[in-house]
């Protein structure tokens, strides 16, 4: 079971991985407590708690998650195949099985990918 | 049961934990402008249990226009892709589990 899923997608090797830093979900609660000001911040941690947890369920019934301009969330098959089992080198069957995807919507990707051609300094852009 | 949207989100936010209306379709609006914004300022984003939104920055590759064969380079670019934690993955698992081969 443990060494089950890596390198399942396949992420292509000679990508940057450059990022900037990471929002974790108690700041994101954290940020949209301090920009509104109807609800405590305990109400809004409950609320995006709730709507996380009401994705889980969405996809764990085996339903779609549409949102404009965001993206779609939904299930991939993924076919049964024969595994094995690094350390023995023993084969094993694994069943086929569902696995959430994410397809970003037009609009995250193009402002994502205009953000990367906008930067002050991109240092991993080829030199003219 | 068709897709969940915002819309159905709101309501849920409306029918338990009783937030109005508005406030319901703001929260909802600022949880998905928030990921967005954090994700174009070049932020990834762990929501634990749920998973992870990674940015990846791929380099230009060859690419070929599908309709008339013509060679055209896809440039360089940044994209999201998504990581499903290891709680989200076991819950659709196991709905996996409860249907037959398609």
């Amino acid at each position: 079971m443990l060494c089950q899923g890596w390198g399942e997608d396949g992420g292509s090797n000679n990508d940057n991985n450059d990022i900037g830093g990471t929002m974790t979900k108690s700041e994101l609660i954290e940020l949209i407590a301090a920009k509104q000001n109807q609800l405590s911040a305990k109400d809004v941690e409950l609320a995006i708690k709730t709507l996380i947890e009401q994705m889980s369920e969405t996809l764990a019934a085996g339903n779609r998650i549409e949102i404009r301009g965001f993206g779609s969330f939904s299930l991939h098959y993924r076919a049964p195949r024969i595994g094995r089992n690094p350390k023995t080198g023993e084969s094993v069957g694994l069943a086929g099985k569902y696995v959430p995807h994410f397809k970003p919507g037009k609009e995250l990707r193009d402002r994502v990918n205009q953000s990367m051609h906008s930067a002050e300094v991109n240092p991993y852009e080829e030199p003219n | 049961m068709g897709a969940l949207t915002k819309a159905q989100m709101a309501d849920r936010l409306f029918d338990e934990l009783g937030l109005n209306k508005r406030e319901a379709k703001e929260i909802v609006d600022m949880f998905f402008g928030e990921l967005r914004i954090s994700l174009e300022s070049n932020e990834q984003v762990k929501l634990s249990g749920f998973g992870n939104f990674e940015l990846r920055e791929k380099g230009e590759r060859p690419g070929r226009n599908p309709k008339t064969g013509e060679e055209i380079p896809i440039t360089a670019r940044r994209v999201v892709t998504f990581r499903p934690g290891q709680k989200l993955k076991a819950r659709v698992e196991a709905y996996a589990g409860t249907q037959s081969e398609q």
